[in-house]
């Protein structure tokens, strides 16, 4: 079907997660081991997955809405338990009102994630 | 994100955690909003019987339990077996799980490299990667400047990583964009054709098998 | 027998799987995958239907015309049917 765009000029729509041939700079190297806490978010992103509460592209479509902001000034695992929220939120399975309450409560249990994460 | 509490080691007792373990360095440090995002949703979801916490603690153990090594010995595997390495070549998620490796719905494909040919892996649109047989992506593989120049200068980025291929090399780049992953099958190092196969494994980097690295040669 | 293929250049918004490097640029089909569901659709929480993917090879040359770096190095992406032309 012929198109009316032009194709070499049509590239506002890029988005900001479609990083391929953009300029960059050198590959960072260091690297870091996993918390416990993300690797929860990575299990409950597997769990959550197969049991068919999301899906991947669910998750993805959640972080790619997140904006560029987020990718430079959070973490992978902070943007992913985000995208993993969002996706539970909008199929119902807990309300806001719930997961608000709860974080309060978290809040109050201590300092740090050691004495809040209920493990 | 930023953690500027350079005396918060004083701030409380580092002896046990209220049941009785030792908090592991990763679990003292402030509590973010994103960790109190991860337990808040965590104990919704077992309260509402969607996951329990046995899964959870399953699901983590499954994942640490996955590494390069896994990989490691499949490629050993295809070098010491040519049937294998044809199997391997043709679906290797069937060869990986014929090895025994559980990786679950993984999509896998094995691309070779030869005296001609060089693979590199990347996934521009976000870090797909074959972490069901390898284990999580190391943090560089996540980043803007491998996602953004892997498929436009993979030579200059080969060479960031300590690999500098001739011109004659011919460099197959795999933007992992849709339902498929990608494992690099690397050549075989020269002077090896008496090791075993465990022996082999051990030449196989993580960074072998996506490309920014070569096996070691012993 | 090396079948030719354009990545359509449309720039509809939201979640798509076809790189914008690689939109409007032409390729041959190096094997099909089988059909997966579409990814525009399961993004929204919609059931989506399948659609047949093919695995498509670009020549370096035609991605980045003169900055290649080496013009006969080649690039690898999924790409779902609903974003090729044949040629």
């Amino acid at each position: 079907m012929a198109s009316t765009i032009h194709p070499m000029s049509d590239t506002d729509g890029r988005r900001w997660h479609d990083m391929g041939g953009q300029d960059a700079g050198p590959v960072p190297m260091e690297g870091h081991d996993f918390a416990l806490w993300e690797k929860r978010v990575d299990a409950l992103m597997v769990l959550c997955g197969s049991k068919g509460l999301f899906t991947v592209d669910g998750l993805r479509r959640a972080l790619e809405d997140m904006g560029e902001d987020a990718f430079e000034k959070h973490s992978y695992y902070e943007r992913w338990i985000a995208a993993v929220n969002q996706n539970l939120i909008e199929a119902g399975i807990y309300t806001l009102e719930e997961l608000g309450t709860r974080m309060e409560e978290i809040a109050a249990r201590g300092p740090t994630y050691g004495e809040a994460q209920n493990g | 994100m930023p953690h500027d509490h350079p005396d918060h080691a004083h701030d409380h007792d580092h002896g046990l955690s209220p049941s009785g373990h030792p908090y592991r360095a990763d679990n003292d440090e402030p509590l973010t909003y994103w960790q109190r995002m991860e337990i808040a949703v965590r104990e919704l979801l077992i309260e509402k019987a969607r996951v329990s916490p046995a899964e959870i603690t399953a699901q983590i153990e499954v994942m640490d339990a996955r590494s390069p090594a896994n990989g490691a010995a499949v490629v050993a595997r295809a070098w010491s077996d040519p049937a294998f390495k044809t199997r391997l070549l043709a679906d290797a998620g069937a060869a990986s799980r014929e090895m025994g490796f559980d990786i679950g719905p993984l999509n896998l494909i094995a691309v070779e490299n030869t005296d001609s040919v060089h693979n590199l892996i990347v996934c521009t649109l976000c870090s797909c990667y074959p972490r069901n047989l390898l284990g999580l992506p190391p943090d560089w593989y996540k980043t803007r400047e491998y996602r953004s120049r892997a498929v436009r200068e993979p030579r200059a980025v080969l060479r960031e990583f300590g690999v500098d291929l001739p011109e004659s090399t011919r460099i197959r780049v795999h933007d992992s964009t849709a339902d498929m992953r990608y494992i690099v099958l690397p050549a075989r190092p020269a002077g090896t054709d008496k090791m075993t196969e465990a022996e082999l494994a051990d030449l196989v980097t993580r960074d072998a098998m996506i490309g920014t690295g070569l096996a070691r040669t012993p | 027998m090396a079948e030719r293929v354009r990545v359509r250049a449309m720039m509809p918004p939201g979640h798509v799987r076809a790189p914008v490097y690689l939109r409007g640029k032409e390729g041959v089909i190096e094997r099909p995958l089988g059909a997966f569901h579409n990814p525009e659709q399961l993004a929204y929480g919609l059931s989506a239907e399948k659609k047949p993917l093919y695995r498509v090879r670009f020549r370096m040359a035609e991605l980045w015309g003169e900055t290649a770096e080496n013009p006969n190095d080649t690039l690898d992406a999924e790409i779902y049917e609903h974003w090729l032309e044949r040629l």
